[in-house]
């Protein structure tokens, strides 16, 4: 739905130049929530407004719905025609949600349609069908002054939604909002992404919001994508930053002569009971040090690190059972030196065998 | 000289004084507005940014702002002639008052436009809008009250222009005071001309204020005081607000 393709975004200022994008490729599926996580100036904000060339890149190319944009783009400053057209089908969510004071909350809505040129009557039946469905029908005649943040919020989702939009951008639309707030814009987003089938593009430096409602996610660092794929895919993906991140689980050894063992559950394996089997199975026992389960995206998944008693090397059995029931398991401790970790690794087949 | 004579005469300067006003104001919204736009929108950064008309417009603005209106009016005195086929009256008094309002007014436009926030600017472009959109949907709704103030100040300034055009010829409250009241020293018609602008700025300033506090209320924000405003707030500002003290009851249960 959305691609990306080396877009790189250069800045000059006096002489000096910044890159804040250096080519990124980043594909995001139809129907799907994508969010891209970074800290600020990694690049996350630069990369949003590229999708919909509020910024131009300095090269590569944008493609949405199909649609190449950057070849719509006129040159200059001023957008194309075309480009417009294009931006009327694309919504967009902001931070601080820059609603227009002047106006009411429903012609706040309504500004959108004003540009696609709809009637009085037809702009007016459309927005409050809008403002129903985000839930603030009875603000319609409000200013936006009046409302507290997550309304305005709602205002802007609503706002962004009128052009019957394919895509949704939504560049922080959650930073300015308190905790509680936070998950219930969250969770309208994804009852918009299931109901209506809206490809949702969102940029955060909030762990959880990847967490809530992410089907994918990408990380950013320095202009560039340094992991991306579906949650589940990163999760199985040994040493992902992300995974760690978005299930961090901590715990040190309690004593010498004990194995250290991350074990990370997704897809079937998080619903089988591995650890007590485990347990009865080699008659071991397994202290648990930390862990961190959740549902993402509708599936149970997490992390858990546990402690087996004696060295690696007497464990190279439990562990290979954990491996067979279909979990991602990782020794901690072997990743310190990758010549321990590839020794592991080579014992743990042989184990398996 | 009595009130009998005088009272004609007030009367005749004070509709060509508003005449003056009011017509130059008409026209140095019509001729200021555009140019403020103008001026905001070639900036550097900003949505149309061309460096050769903005520094074109900027200079010509500067040098006409520069320059006295008493000075301006005179040198304007071949180029109204052109214009409307004479250099006396109130008529002849609109050309150089707009001439000199223009510049002052574009200005107050650009610094009100700027105020605007430009994220406003972004979502309206996100959401397919363009340049004519941005101008009539986002900078002119959301300036207005800043718009207003200005315009307020300008007319303020118009009317204080008005009286120095009397002084060569413009007619108004201004020729009355210069013909009667120093040439003449009519001191009684010299001071309730005087009283009269006083009136006639104190209006002006009052319905300024007071639409632009309408306006701002709307919008949930507290426009800064402009110009004459602040002399008179400064009594009408109250403290720190009495917070009145109500007494709980103790509950009894």
């Amino acid at each position: 739905m959305i691609t990306t393709s080396g877009l790189t975004k250069v800045y000059r200022s006096g002489g000096r130049e910044v890159t804040a994008l250096d080519g990124v490729d980043l594909h995001v599926r139809e129907g799907e929530v994508y969010g891209v996580l970074g800290q600020s100036g990694a690049g996350k904000s630069t990369l949003i407004r590229c999708v919909n060339l509020l910024e131009r890149p300095t090269a590569g190319t944008v493609t949405v719905a199909g649609q190449d944009l950057t070849a719509l783009a006129g040159r200059g400053r001023r957008a194309s025609g075309a480009l417009r057209q294009a931006r009327s089908r694309i919504g967009m969510v902001f931070q601080h949600f820059n609603l227009l004071s002047s106006r009411t909350v429903q012609a706040n809505v309504e500004l959108p349609l004003e540009i696609l040129g709809l009637d009085r009557r037809e702009r007016g039946r459309k927005a409050l069908e809008l403002l129903d469905l985000v839930g603030l029908a009875d603000k319609a005649k409000s200013y936006p002054a009046q409302l507290s943040g997550g309304q305005k919020q709602r205002v802007g989702i609503a706002r962004a939604l009128a052009g019957d939009p394919k895509v949704l951008l939504s560049d922080e639309s959650t930073s300015a909002l308190d905790p509680e707030t936070t998950r219930s814009i969250l969770g309208l987003l994804r009852d918009l992404n299931r109901q209506l089938g809206l490809t949702v593009l969102l940029i955060t430096h909030e762990m959880d919001v990847v967490k809530t409602i992410c089907d994918s996610a990408a990380l950013m660092k320095g202009g560039r994508i340094t992991e991306s794929g579906t949650v589940a895919e990163l999760l199985a993906t040994p040493g992902s930053e992300l995974a760690r991140e978005l299930f961090p689980v901590g715990g040190e050894p309690s004593g010498p002569d004990r194995t250290v063992v991350d074990v990370t559950f997704h897809g079937e394996a998080a619903t089988q009971p591995v650890i007590s089997q485990l347990s009865r199975t080699y008659n071991i026992d397994i202290s648990i040090l930390g862990a961190a389960m959740d549902t993402v995206a509708g599936k149970q998944v997490g992390r858990m690190r546990i402690e087996l008693p004696g060295r690696f090397e007497e464990n190279v059995v439990p562990i290979g059972f954990l491996r067979e029931q279909g979990l991602q398991v990782d020794v901690a401790g072997a990743a310190a030196g990758t010549d321990v970790a590839d020794a592991a690794e080579a014992l743990i087949q042989e184990g398996a065998k | 000289m009595t009130w009998s004579q005088m009272q004609p005469l007030l009367h005749d300067a004070c509709l060509d004084t508003l005449f003056m006003v009011w017509w130059s104001t008409v026209y140095t919204v019509l001729g200021g507005l555009p140019l403020g736009i103008l001026l905001y929108l070639t900036e550097r950064g900003g949505l149309l940014p061309n460096v050769v008309v903005n520094k074109a417009v900027g200079a010509v603005v500067n040098i006409a702002r520069s320059v006295p209106f008493i000075i301006l009016i005179v040198w304007l005195i071949p180029f109204t002639r052109l214009v409307i086929n004479t250099s006396i009256g109130p008529s002849a008094a609109v050309v150089a008052l707009t001439i000199g309002a223009i510049p002052f007014f574009a200005r107050l436009v650009e610094t009100s436009l700027r105020e605007v926030d430009h994220g406003l600017i972004e979502a309206v472009q996100a959401m397919g809008g363009g340049t004519w959109t941005v101008i009539f949907k986002v900078l002119l709704p959301q300036a207005l009250a800043s718009l207003v103030a200005g315009l307020t100040t300008t007319v303020i300034a118009l009317i204080g222009y008005s009286a120095m055009a009397g002084a060569v010829g413009g007619g108004g409250l201004g020729q009355v005071a210069i013909n009667y009241g120093y040439q003449r020293q009519e001191h009684g018609l010299m001071n309730i001309t005087i009283v009269l602008l006083v009136v006639i700025v104190t209006v002006v300033q009052l319905a300024g204020d007071l639409s632009v506090r309408r306006l701002a209320r709307r919008t949930g924000r507290q426009p800064a005081p402009v110009g004459v405003r602040r002399l008179w707030s400064a009594n009408r500002t109250p403290g720190p607000r009495k917070t009145e003290v109500t007494e709980v009851a103790p509950e009894t249960t």
